[in-house]
């Protein structure tokens, strides 16, 4: 009867009560949404790359090889040579190994040299693998396969002429030998979307008459000559590597990291997504800090609408002392108003959140590469909703204890 | 003998921390049954004196006996549930929750006394029996409150009180929101469903015309003494 004579006075004073509750929703909605956006960017993050049981390159800082390996940022400081790639793809714990070259680039896109296998064993997003639903994959010396930021970005369509230029930044073009476009990947959100892909033999053919960095002057092989040569590479900038048993991961990169003929590092990109993530999630802790401000604001403006209504509610509280309850009734009612009040911004609030990522999924998906699964609300997000009905709960025992002591003091008359 | 409905003796009483009322009452007593309307000017101690009686505030000295009770020596809860238990309350005005049900509002107090419940039978038929004698329409239990007249809202608080027959009812000036009219028939009602009770009733007026109808009329100068300390 209680609960029902509570429920009937927010009722009653729909208009306000509806404002707080709006104002408790979108605060919630806001939090919630941070926090999936957050969850959804750190899975996305970490579902860059999977499938890959290690990352093997010159021996450098973990962060780093998997910042230019898989993030194209940065830049390898030595190479691992083609007889050490060998030696690691022989080994018999590797199931497959796919060689990576980088160092060239188009416009303000990388390029990577790799294999057909990369294809076929590069995964994102828990399994998913790189779809071509226009053109084909690496076929000819000169194909080249780009990801659907380069075709969005550059407007280019299969077929198209692509020149490679030397290095990063550089004015020297590869422009003897230019590449067509085979195929475009679909939006991925990984750095594949930003890559243009080739093949490890175009990336020797492009610099057969090339050496130290700049092209011999007076020398340009034919492209005729250049497909009958052997095009093994010499060296490679990062391999990817699978193995036959997840149980061999830790002994193979035990093997690679002591290999005795030059200095490798092999790591789990897992791991190392995890140690990256510590270095740009700060910034997710500070978004997250905000948002719960910002369900606080609300929460106080609850109690500041509480106070202010109960000096026109001193009669009815007189009626309630009247008819027997105890100020501790009087007390135990407002915080029940407060809980519900704030319980209905909370369910709310989980509504917009929901309708919100029906609505931007898709767009959120393809935007910004970040995928925000729909799904039941977490127990830590439960338990968040709980944090905000039991922080709005002791909040209203201020305005709760002021009416407590208000309806001791006016007895039965309010002198209004 | 039987035990008086209301005793009150050398009571003294101040305002807590308030520049107002003190009250010095020595003696007053109601038999049970019987009706007395309390005369009185308004800032006369009246309503003080019922939030005595009521036990809503308590004495600084002496002692108030309700229906046997020293509610000067219950504990603070046990003195809110001897109220629902025994009191029935009729304000002046905005006696109702105007967001709640008739119904809700006339079992309110059946919510905090159990004893009284359990008097009242099926609770529910009796909210409708007395809405029914007290000429109140057959739907007004699940209107809201709000929505009543005055005179209907007067009424209803009626049948609030009265509901689990209390051994006493204290009414305040419960005829001075309405009109002459209304005024006679609600006194009426109220007389007639007290006395089926058999309960007592203390009325609070400034209005003497009323007197007639009651068994006894008090001046409340003849029983209280009051001063103003902020004076």
């Amino acid at each position: 009867m209680i609960l029902r004579l509570a429920i009937g006075s927010l009722l009653a004073r729909a208009l306000t009560v509806g404002m707080t509750v709006l104002a408790i929703a979108l605060s919630v909605a806001l939090f919630l949404g941070v926090e999936k956006l957050r969850s959804g960017a750190r899975a996305s993050f970490a579902d860059t790359i999977s499938g890959t049981d290690l990352i093997v390159g010159a021996r450098s800082g973990s962060v780093q090889l998997l910042l230019y390996s898989v993030f194209r940022i940065g830049n390898a400081t030595n190479n691992v040579t083609w007889e050490t790639y060998q030696d690691i793809a022989a080994r018999p714990e590797v199931d497959w190994i796919v060689p990576i070259s980088l160092g060239d680039s188009h416009r303000q896109f990388r390029v990577m040299g790799t294999t057909q296998g990369f294809f076929a064993h590069y995964r994102y997003r828990s399994g998913r693998s790189l779809d071509i639903p226009d053109g084909h994959g690496l076929e000819d010396l000169y194909d080249a396969v780009i990801g659907a930021d380069v075709a969005a970005t550059l407007g280019y369509a299969v077929g198209d002429p692509i020149v490679v230029s030397h290095g990063l930044a550089s004015f020297a073009a590869h422009d003897d030998q230019p590449f067509r476009v085979a195929g475009i990947i679909a939006k991925t959100g990984t750095p594949v979307d930003r890559t243009v892909i080739v093949s490890l033999e175009a990336l020797e053919a492009i610099h057969v008459d090339w050496q130290g960095g700049a092209q011999m002057p007076g020398q340009s092989t034919p492209v005729e000559v250049i497909r009958t040569m052997d095009l093994t590479p010499s060296a490679i900038t990062a391999a990817l590597v699978g193995v036959e048993s997840r149980l061999q991961i830790f002994g193979l990169q035990r093997w690679i990291n002591q290999y005795p003929e030059e200095p490798l590092l092999a790591i789990l990109p897992g791991v190392a997504l995890g140690e990256l993530w510590q270095i740009v999630g700060v910034a997710e802790t500070a978004l997250l800090g905000v948002s719960a401000m910002v369900v606080v604001t609300a929460l106080l403006g609850m109690v500041a609408m509480i106070f202010s209504s109960l000096n026109e509610r001193r009669r009815e509280m007189a009626i309630w002392r009247a008819m027997g309850a105890r100020p501790a009734t009087i007390l135990g009612l407002l915080v029940l108003e407060a809980m519900l009040m704030a319980a209905a911004g909370a369910v709310l609030g989980l509504a917009v959140v929901y309708l919100g990522l029906v609505v931007a999924q898709p767009w959120v998906d393809s935007a910004f590469g970040i995928w925000l699964p729909i799904e039941l609300p977490a127990v830590r997000e439960l338990w968040a909703l709980a944090g905000v009905i039991g922080a709005g709960a002791l909040a209203s025992l201020l305005p709760a204890l002021r009416a407590y002591r208000l309806s001791l003091a006016d007895g039965m008359m309010v002198r209004t | 003998m039987p035990e008086p409905a209301v005793a009150l003796t050398d009571i003294v009483f101040s305002w807590p921390g308030r520049a107002g009322l003190s009250l010095a009452c020595p003696t007053f007593g109601m038999a049970r049954g019987e009706s007395v309307l309390l005369i009185g000017a308004s800032g006369s101690g009246k309503s003080t004196l019922l939030s005595l009686v009521c036990g809503i505030v308590v004495a600084d000295g002496g002692s108030v006996a309700v229906d046997g009770t020293d509610i000067g020596a219950l504990r603070a809860g046990a003195r809110d549930r001897f109220r629902a238990e025994r009191i029935g309350v009729i304000f002046q005005q905005f006696n109702l929750l105007p967001y709640a049900h008739v119904s809700d509002n006339i079992l309110l107090p059946l919510h905090f006394a159990p004893e009284r419940r359990a008097r009242a039978g099926d609770a529910g038929q009796a909210a409708a029996r007395l809405c029914a004698e007290l000429g109140l329409p057959r739907d007004i239990l699940t209107t809201q409150a709000g929505r009543l007249s005055v005179g209907q809202q007067q009424r209803v608080a009626v049948a609030r009180a009265l509901i689990g027959a209390p051994p006493l009812i204290v009414a305040d000036e419960p005829t001075s929101a309405l009109d002459a009219a209304t005024q006679d028939t609600f006194l009426d009602l109220l007389f007639r469903q007290t006395e089926a009770a058999g309960s007592s009733l203390l009325m609070v007026s400034h209005d003497e015309r009323l007197g007639a109808r009651f068994d006894r009329v008090v001046r409340i100068e003849d029983i209280v003494t009051t001063e103003s300390r902020a004076a």
